[in-house]
């Protein structure tokens, strides 16, 4: 059955291109010089200038984590360029003055900002490389007072909001990829929801990472003010490299009072050869603080990246508060993933739910690893926990590191986890039905999957079922 | 801070009395004995020893044990339970009382059982065969400690298709002379293939006082051959305890182990198996039932690594006052252990508020075709069946006392030693209940 299969495990990163454009690059190496260098060139105030090199500091002392279940070749943070911005950058108005070349990149994606705009109503805040080039629906945004831009506008037009919540929740000294990010950080996206208002449309961020040998360090921050709501998305694709790049982006999320942050990603970063050759490194810190009867929730598929190292955490500040984490993480070939979720109960009668579905093929090794803390303030907290696993093939692995900390006897701890694979049978039974192997494999994945893609926003949800399928085709045979 | 455990004990190796050892054990100990050196005790930086501080042990220096009291035979089989027919080996201080041991039946019977001292003079390549060889002490401090300082011991050899019902009841006491002394008992175990023997363990203290007890049992389980292992743990609530059980399995083997554990202040039991033959079978059921400021800590490892086999795991948990539980089951399935069908359930009950657990059940998976489940929860007693009970006119102490001997009697089921079972049912149910009888 495998020779049709074949030629799908053989197929190339379907996203794999480079466009041309001109660079304002520094050279690679990482001192204090080129702390100072990024800040300015970003014209920032000092304060963040000081924060950004007590961060660089912080970091020069710290040692970088092997703990994960993961293996990779030393990672040389002199070798890599810390600044890479688009040539074209002055203050746009309008997509007409963006870069013909730039827009077209996005139509290769699928992504055109014009059709986006028109037909599904989502205000896309596209990040090529560092630097946000487009913007649109603010107008509709602002009406409602939603702050949605640039994370370098945000410091020149919101500096006290900055300023308060930068760091509140992921400190720049948290680990060593999150004080390498506060450092060197190029851009990103912030966002703030007024009180009470309820964001409109459906904010989205595509992240793309061009110009050669650039790690990649965004930072994102959203801060929703009381009774605020508001659904983020993320996505990403990345073009074919043959070396490996760093990707250390971090993710603050502030759900104050009565607030909902939902947060979704689908990310598709180019994961390498079959070989195991180049692919991202994607070394991310997520975490939200949710205060009183605040929810965060988060979603994410992991497809893409050579090495995928991230925990998208709740900490569960305020009484009844609400922590979510759905996950479908994916490896194919020689891709590594150590995923999972934090969350920390601190709050009385706080509820976290995770749902975490694994899949392994080729010679992926796919990890769960979780932390539930109930803290001994934390009565009544509630945490159900399933991970599970499928496994396709014998040369990957399927691993589970749950750490379950309970320290309140009011509270409620449920952690379960299965393993199970994809069988010829299975397969067998779909091809009788008339469906060809491909089909098959689609269908009894996406079932596995269900309750991760049922939470993710619809438009996303067809995305990530197309992009299981492409990354799995041909793995069973 | 204390000087490193290497110069605190290198005296006591010294004093060991190791004129009568042969070259090949003389060579384990002092390799054992580097490498207790070269680790020290581990840290809580130590993934396995997470959330687990051996501080207490670390910070203290024991001494070798070298006195032994004279408990009576009835003294003992107050402290512990089971038949008090059964043969029994007792160690007073971690060593052997001929006096006190009834082996006779066992002899009789076929099973060759005679202790660690004996067998080093009367069956040399027998215990130069086994020991050492499935539980190593390359990177386990304490199984490296225990190696280095093993004084005296028992060695247990079920000959080939021997089926015994009679269980051997190895008892390991402290006394009062026991105090500040470190007790290093080692068991070795090899059940030939289709054998069937049954072993308990206890551990128990006739005084109150502080000694730290450092066991490891190496079994081989032969081909086709069933071995139950029951080790019951009533240390005084002063002692530390550190036991670790590695077992090997054979082609269709069934290993069971219990592990019951109610004393010491500080306690971690390992208990770790390797499936290395086909269509072998694990059962690994434990109960622990901690209260106070006590600490109790159980590692199980699974290892699958041929095909078709399976493993059945069930740890139960009960905690009060101030106690901390810490539950740590991995289960790895080899790439060639295809057919793999493991399962393991890990449940802890809180009924104080300051009571605290921390579970970690792992999963290691590399091959395709398996089925491996695990599943954890922790809790208090459910309001509503303590609601459903008082409707019923049952008051709330005897409600409560009631739902948590429930709780811990399906685990104590898996015992198949009646006399065993029925004697942890009773000192369960006479611990929740404060009487003997509803």
């Amino acid at each position: 059955m495998s020779s049709s299969i074949e030629t799908l495990v053989n197929k190339e990163y379907q996203y794999g291109f480079v466009t041309d454009v001109d660079s304002d690059t520094l050279p690679p190496g990482l001192n204090e010089d080129v702390v100072r260098l990024i800040s300015s060139k970003k014209n920032e105030p000092e304060w963040l200038l000081e924060w950004r090199l007590k961060a660089y500091k912080r970091w020069l002392t710290m040692t970088e984590p092997h703990w994960p279940n993961v293996k990779y070749a030393p990672i040389n943070y002199q070798g890599a360029r810390y600044y890479s911005a688009p040539k074209s950058v002055k203050p746009l108005q309008s997509l007409d003055e963006v870069d013909p070349e730039l827009l077209s990149t996005y139509k290769k994606l699928g992504i055109s900002l014009t059709e986006q705009k028109m037909l599904s109503g989502v205000a896309v805040d596209a990040i090529f490389d560092s630097v946000s080039v487009g913007t649109t629906m603010k107008e509709e945004l602002s009406k409602h007072g939603v702050v949605f831009c640039s994370f370098s506008e945000a410091v020149h037009n919101h500096p006290e909001l900055i300023q308060q919540y930068l760091g509140s929740v992921v400190p720049y000294s948290d680990n060593f990829f999150a004080a390498l990010n506060s450092a060197v950080f190029s851009d990103g996206s912030f966002c703030y929801i007024p009180k009470g208002v309820r964001c409109p449309l459906e904010l989205s961020t595509y992240f793309r990472i061009n110009a050669a040998e650039t790690g990649q360090f965004e930072r994102t921050l959203i801060v929703a003010d009381e009774g605020a709501h508001v659904s983020y998305l993320e996505g990403c694709t990345a073009p074919k490299r043959s070396t490996n790049q760093l990707h250390a982006a971090v993710v603050e999320l502030v759900a104050l009072d009565r607030s909902t942050i939902k947060y979704s990603t689908v990310q598709n970063w180019y994961a390498g050869d079959k070989e195991g050759v180049g692919g991202i490194y994607n070394f991310v810190t997520k975490r939200g603080k949710a205060h009183a009867d605040a929810k965060i929730s988060w979603t994410q598929v992991e497809t893409g990246s050579a090495i995928t190292w991230k925990y998208p955490s709740v900490i569960l500040l305020g009484d009844n508060s609400v922590g979510e984490f759905y996950s479908v993480a994916v490896v194919n070939n020689k891709q590594q993933a150590d995923t999972g979720t934090k969350m920390i109960h601190i709050g009385k009668n706080t509820k976290s739910t995770i749902i975490s579905k694994g899949i392994s093929a080729g010679e992926g090794q796919n990890s769960y690893r979780g932390r539930v803390q109930i803290l001994p303030k934390a009565e009544g907290a509630r945490n159900y926990t399933q991970c599970d696993s499928m496994l396709i093939g014998n040369t990957c692995g399927a691993h589970t590191f749950p750490y379950i900390e309970v320290a309140n006897n009011s509270s409620t701890t449920e952690h379960e986890a299965s393993t199970s694979k994809i069988g010829e049978d299975q397969i067998f039974y779909c091809k009788a039905r008339g469906l060809s192997a491909e089909h098959a494999i689609s269908l009894i994945v996406s079932g596995f999957c269900r309750e991760v893609f049922k939470e993710l926003p619809m438009e996303f949800a067809l995305e990530a079922q197309q992009l299981l399928g492409i990354t799995l085709e041909g793995s069973v045979g | 801070m204390n000087a490193p455990a290497a110069t605190r004990y290198a005296e006591a190796f010294g004093q060991l009395d190791t004129a009568a050892a042969p070259p090949w054990l003389a060579a384990l100990r002092t390799a054992a004995l580097a490498e207790f050196n070269a680790l020290g005790f581990p840290t809580t930086r130590n993934e396995d020893w997470h959330f687990t501080s051996v501080t207490p042990i670390a910070d203290r220096t024991f001494r070798n044990a070298t006195s032994t009291g004279a408990p009576t035979a009835a003294e003992i089989l107050a402290l512990t339970v089971g038949d008090a027919s059964w043969p029994r080996a007792v160690f007073v201080n971690g060593q052997c009382d001929p006096t006190l041991s009834t082996l006779g039946a066992l002899t009789t019977a076929g099973v060759r059982v005679s202790t660690l001292t004996a067998a080093i003079k009367d069956t040399p390549e027998f215990v130069a065969d086994h020991l050492g060889k499935l539980a190593t002490f390359s990177a386990q401090a304490f199984t490296a400690f225990n190696t280095a300082f093993a004084q005296d011991g028992l060695v247990v050899h079920v000959p080939r298709s021997l089926v015994v019902d009679l269980p051997l009841h190895i008892i390991h006491v402290a006394d009062a002379q026991a105090a500040g002394c470190m007790l290093h008992p080692r068991l070795l175990v090899v059940a030939e293939p289709l054998s069937q023997f049954n072993i308990v363990e206890s551990f128990v203290s006739l005084n109150g006082t502080e000694y730290f007890t450092n066991a490891v049992a190496e079994i081989s389980v032969g081909d086709g051959a069933r071995l139950h292992h029951h080790k019951v743990q009533r240390e005084s609530t002063e002692a530390f305890h550190v036991g670790t059980v590695q077992v090997s399995q054979g082609r269709n083997s069934l290993f069971h182990s219990f592990s019951y554990a109610s004393g010491a202040a500080l306690s971690r039991t390992n208990i770790y198996t390797r499936l290395l033959g086909e269509a072998a079978e694990t059962r690994l059921n434990g109960l622990y039932l901690v209260d106070g400021t006590q600490h109790a800590d159980h590692q199980t490892w699974v290892e699958h690594i041929a095909p078709s086999c399976a493993s059945r795991e069930l740890y139960k948990g009960i905690l009060d006052g101030h106690a901390h539980g810490v539950f740590n089951g991995k289960v790895f399935v080899d790439p060639e252990a295809q057919k793999t069908d493991g399962k393991q359930s890990n449940h802890v009950l809180l009924l104080s508020p300051t009571a605290r657990v921390d579970a970690k059940p792992q999963l290691e998976i590399f091959a395709d075709d398996v089925k491996c489940t695990h599943g954890s929860t922790v809790g208090r007693l459910d309001e509503l069946a303590l609601f459903y009970m008082k409707s019923r006119g049952i008051g709330d102490e005897n409600s409560r006392a009631l739902l948590t001997y429930a709780f811990a009697a399906d685990v104590l089921e898996t015992v198949e030693l009646d006399a065993l079972r029925n004697g942890l049912e009773r000192i369960a149910f006479e611990r929740f209940t404060h009487s003997t009888q509803l």
